[in-house]
């Protein structure tokens, strides 16, 4: 297996070997609809594993909260409740667990969604690396909300909540030791406010949401462009990208778009409401640095472009695992 | 005497005998000799159905070939007696077949010299017409919507022929004789400036490019963006315009003679100058004329003569050099589209010379050299393209061979037969990637060939390998990289047997997951060792390093694979003293975690290496410009004496260590100049790659070298290596129809997938 970066390696993996197996077409979606009686619940389970596990702006355990609480967020929903897994490696001092579990409260507090079941082992040394944490959210759908990943139309105008790349980079930066004092923070946080507010402006105009989790950005837009059978068309100078990430980017030959986001969303919404949305997403925290990126066209179906400063464009593929060098 | 006893006979030709004015050359042998029956074009070649006495229709077979028209080439002819055939009298001309499974694509010729006397003759009707060809010159490849090549099935299908055109063209004696093209002022296409029309186009062009102005100008295969080569501010403005800093621009001159003025020429070049392809030809030599703005610092100035009677009349009317590019903005593929050059290019430029006859496909200007007397293409397009090349192993389905990443080509192989598309350019340009797959589905109708396999690189994130993804897994054949250099040079060469190759470029995926690039494998054309390989490096921060060499430098410096002692900080000071400390600083950090830092034992990325350690280049403007700076730094210096450099045996592998040449040629930089220093690496490189071969050929007895890779687009490395190997006994070879960069991959990943269907 190759598949840790997310992208089309793992696309593959999960379409060709386990939606297979279990029988199932899996659509691209953060989380799944489950109708009960006349509610809509909304379900998704994420597992997370990271290295180092503290970062500047977060840890593992505020990132099993936020992460989960998004999955739930980009399918319209308000959070109801979530598990906790531990899977432990002997080994790891107790007071490692006791401050991720502190942080996995604290987060779940500032969302406003109770912890409500758990599961704890411990496997022999080696065994794992450390430890791996898995959350489960239960949602239920806001009135109005029909976010999907099929849903987007040619015209859509593309919405980014926020910078992007912060935490891939702050990540990075915390295990690489850059020696550029980076200061570069994770943008780790909940989402399902920003999501609400836009919804309680757009409803059904918005179409689409993901959080550019792994692959970032670029992988995103790949899936959703592909669901939707559109294309998508950036415009490069309008992404929004902090100086730190460009920097560190630059010096790390990365590009910025398939660098990983943790507090960050990317909707197409239809034309008419683009601006009504943004003007909400701008008066929360949040997404106050939203801003218009693209727009959705035709086609190519399934292709992403970016138009450069000089008016060409170039073609932002999704990531097949490591970023690897083209040029001959 | 009694009666010759008639016979009938079935005559194949084939080769390149379709759109070159053939069928009328048969026409006027077979009328000469009494012969009776016809000739038409079937597939891609052509047929003859014969009668006559046996003496004559001898004759006939065997003055074919001597009398075929001069842009004809004759492969293979069949004869096969026919007795079941009736002829009536006389010879003729008979329609196309249908079938045209294997059509053949003509290339673009320039103009002929009969078609440019009538030019500049003012009694001729076509007197400074800018459309005026015959059957031996003129646009076909880029005019043609399909096979077989008839004027219908041209863009001049919308133009009624007059009178006279009409009579030329059905005359058998006359040079027009099913010219498809043939256009005359009063029927053909018309030149337009704006509003104006005809001369008076061309009038204001002339006088904006006089004035220092940018014009856009239709040519054959694609619009050119044309000015005043001797005019620095106009050159500087077409830079800025183009987004191209420091990319030498090619110079079109009207004659020879012209260009002897720049430049001297030798024969060899002279000859490719004036040939009916009329590439762009990369001279040895600076020229004083121009300005200097039109190819800065390097050691090689870009010639090429009119292409069309368009450009020659342009040069006439503005006598003196002109700075002729392709007319794109950055990346993007040379625009053919007369409303596309309205609105993208019109507001860039002070005027758009267009006229009514439509491009079709499009085709970029071939670039050649000279070296060692042979001229070999570094861009396959325009005079070249799409006219096939052989494979040596015929393939028994067709397949579509969609290359790499940059300077992008296709081939399409029908049984015995390459079709090398023109170079499209870089594939992360979308509208590259759009033409790169407009281009697959024409050449595909044309031909009415759907292929059953795809041959595509081992490089998972190469667009073309994406394309390939279309086929399902059992029906794509994925080829090495560098297999696919060398097998195009063994292919064009029509290599038998085993050979080693050495391929020295950038990068391709190697099988293990590394990058290669400096290789020397033993191959054939199903399969490949790898025997020996250049000392691995980090290149930090991936494709970053490949922009920067300052970066790749410091690769070597802190991340080289080596058994030596690694270099150290203090050798290197140089570098170092001229870096930003936070860049060196991140790097290092990035080298000793291994972060984005893929390894390499690339050829292509030690000469980046060289070019910053040496001062020369630290940062690339465009692809190669490291190397190409570091080779016209060694000009000046003849003789090079060797550094110091070591070859290992390592786990069945030669492996040449960087280091301590790295390390002698950072001495030797302390007291000497670079571009001496430059000149002694150069030396180095070719002891180096001639001890690999000889090491290798004794090895296993294989004697023939097989030269692939952008690496040997340096003339000087080339020419030493390959006098190196003649001296050692070694057979060398390298490609000169399919370009050594990836211009050629396509090529022979089509001959390596034939080979491997052929045992399937
Ligand atoms: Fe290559
Ligand atoms: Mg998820
Ligand atoms: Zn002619
Ligand atoms: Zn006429």
């Amino acid at each position: 297996l190759g598949h840790g970066s997310g992208g089309r390696l793992m696309a593959e993996l999960i379409d060709q070997v386990i939606a297979t197996e279990l029988g199932v077409t899996a659509p691209p979606e953060d989380a799944a609809l489950v109708g009960i009686a006349d509610l809509d619940l909304v379900f998704s389970t994420d597992g997370y594993v990271v290295t180092p596990r503290f970062f500047p702006g977060g840890d593992i355990g505020s990132l099993a909260v936020h992460g989960t609480v998004n999955d739930l967020a980009m399918r319209g929903a308000r959070p109801l409740a979530l598990s906790l897994a531990y899977l432990v490696e002997e080994g790891l001092p107790i007071e490692e667990l006791r401050r991720v579990t502190r942080s996995v409260a604290r987060a779940a507090a500032e969302v406003g969604v109770p912890v409500v079941t758990g599961d704890t082992k411990v496997v022999g040394r080696g065994a794992a690396d450390g430890l791996y944490v898995t959350t489960t959210g239960l949602g239920v759908r806001l009135r109005e909300a029909y976010p999907s990943a099929g849903s987007g139309q040619p015209g859509d105008v593309v919405l980014v909540s926020g910078p992007l790349g912060q935490h891939g980079m702050a990540v990075l930066d915390a295990r690489a030791e850059l020696g550029i004092d980076s200061g570069i923070i994770s943008d780790s946080r909940p989402l399902h406010r920003l999501v609400a507010a836009m919804i309680e402006v757009g409803g059904a105009a918005v179409h689409s949401l993901r959080d550019p989790t792994r692959g970032g950005l670029a992988s995103a837009l790949n899936e959703l462009a592909a669901a939707s059978g559109v294309g998508v068309e950036l415009v490069e100078q309008h992404l929004p990208v902090s100086a730190q990430v460009a920097a560190a980017c630059e010096l790390l030959g990365l590009d910025p778009l398939h660098v990983a986001c943790e507090g960050c969303l990317v909707a197409f919404v239809a034309p008419e409401a683009a601006d009504r949305v943004l003007t909400a997403m701008r008066a929360l925290p949040e997404g106050e640095q939203a801003r218009r990126v693209g727009v959705l066209t035709q086609g190519p179906v399934g292709r992403v472009l970016a138009r450069t400063l000089i008016g060409s464009h170039r073609v932002v593929d999704m990531l097949v695992g490591e970023q690897l060098p083209r040029i001959c | 005497m009694e009666a010759a006893e008639r016979v009938c006979a079935r005559i194949e030709v084939y080769g390149r005998v379709q759109a070159v004015g053939f069928r009328p050359c048969v026409y006027r042998l077979a009328t000469e000799l009494g012969i009776d029956g016809f000739v038409r074009n079937a597939g891609g070649h052509v047929v003859i159905s014969a009668s006559g006495c046996r003496q004559n229709l001898d004759e006939f077979v065997a003055r074919l070939e001597r009398t075929a028209p001069p842009h004809a080439r004759i492969d293979r002819v069949d004869v096969t007696p026919d007795p079941s055939t009736h002829l009536g009298a006389g010879f003729a001309i008979a329609g196309s077949s249908v079938d045209h499974s294997a059509g053949t694509v003509t290339p673009d010729l320039a103009t002929c010299q009969d078609c440019l006397r009538e030019l500049w003759d003012l009694a001729d009707r076509r007197y400074r017409y800018p459309f005026v060809n015959c059957t031996n010159c003129g646009p076909r490849a880029t005019i043609m919507t399909s096979l077989p090549y008839d004027r219908s099935r041209t863009s001049m299908r919308g133009f009624w022929m007059c009178a006279r055109c009409t009579t030329e063209y059905h005359d058998p004696g006359n040079r027009r004789f099913h010219a498809e093209p043939i256009a005359c002022p009063d029927c053909g296409p018309q030149l337009a400036w704006d509003t104006a029309r005809g001369e008076d186009a061309l009038g204001a062009a002339i006088v904006a490019v006089a004035d220092g102005g940018i014009v856009a100008v239709k040519g054959i295969g694609g619009y050119q963006l044309v000015c005043d080569a001797t005019d620095d501010q106009a050159v500087r403005r077409l830079r800025r315009l183009k987004a191209r800093q420091r990319k030498p621009f090619a110079v079109m001159t009207g004659s020879v003679a012209e260009a002897r003025r720049l430049t001297p020429l030798t024969e060899p070049e002279a000859t490719v100058l004036a040939s009916a392809e009329a590439p762009i030809v990369l001279c040895a030599g600076t020229s004083a004329r121009l300005a200097p703005s039109v190819a800065p610092d390097v050691a090689e100035l870009g010639l090429f003569l009119p292409t069309s009677p368009l450009h020659h009349l342009l040069l006439a009317g503005l006598a003196r050099p002109l700075v002729v590019t392709s007319g794109n903005v950055a990346g993007s593929p040379i625009v053919i589209d007369d409303l596309a050059a309205t609105t993208e290019l019109g507001p860039l430029v002070d005027g758009v010379l267009r006229h009514d006859r439509p491009i079709w496909s499009r085709c970029d200007d071939s670039v050649a050299r000279v070296v060692s007397g042979r001229t070999t293409l570094l861009r396959r397009a325009r005079g070249y393209a799409p006219d096939f090349l052989r494979l040596p192993c015929a393939t028994t389905a067709p397949v579509l061979a969609v290359g790499a990443q940059l300077k992008h080509t296709t081939t399409l192989a029908v049984e015995d037969r390459a079709y090398l598309g023109p170079y499209l350019g870089d594939l992360e340009n979308a509208e590259t990637l759009a033409a790169f797959e407009r281009g697959v589905a024409r050449t595909l109708r044309l031909h009415q060939v759907s292929p059953e396999y795809c041959a595509c690189d081992l490089h998972p994130q190469y667009l073309s390998t994406r394309f390939a993804e279309r086929w399902p897994a059992g029906r794509r054949i994925p080829v090495q990289h560098h297999h696919a250099h060398v097998a195009a040079t063994a292919a064009e060469h029509g290599v038998d047997g085993p050979f080693i190759g050495i391929a020295y470029d950038g990068l391709g995926l190697g099988e293990d997951g590394t990058f290669w690039g400096g290789e020397i494998l033993l191959a054939t054309f199903r399969e490949h060792r790898r025997v020996g390989r250049f000392g691995l490096a980090p290149m930090p921060g991936g494709a970053a390093a490949i922009r920067r060499p300052a970066r790749m430098a410091l690769g070597y410096l802190y991340g080289a694979e080596t058994r030596a002692e690694p270099l150290h900080a203090a050798e290197a000071a140089v570098l170092l003293d001229r870096l930003d400390p936070i860049e060196v600083r991140g790097i290092r950090s990035a080298v000793g975690k291994r972060l984005n830092c893929p390894v390499t034992s690339s050829a292509g990325r030690l000469f980046d290496a060289v070019s910053a350690l040496l001062g020369v280049c630290d940062s690339a403007s465009y692809e190669g410009e490291a190397p190409v700076l570091l080779e016209a730094a060694a000009a000046g210096h003849p003789d090079g004496k060797v550094l110091h450099w070591s070859l290992r045996r390592q786990e069945d592998l030669w492996v040449f260590d960087p280091v301590p040449t790295l390390r002698h040629l950072l001495q030797a930089a302390i007291d000497a100049p670079p571009g001496a220093v430059a000149a002694r690496f150069h030396t180095t490189m070719t002891e180096v790659t001639v001890a690999l071969a000889e090491q290798v050929a004794s090895d296993s007895g294989v004697r023939t070298v097989c030269l692939g890779g952008g690496v040997f687009q340096n003339r000087r490395l080339l020419t030493q290596v390959l006098d190196g190997l003649r001296e050692v006994g070694l057979h060398g070879l390298v490609s000169a129809q399919v370009p050594v960069n990836d211009g050629g991959i396509s090529y022979g990943q089509a001959a390596v997938a034939a080979a491997r269907l052929d045992r399937r």
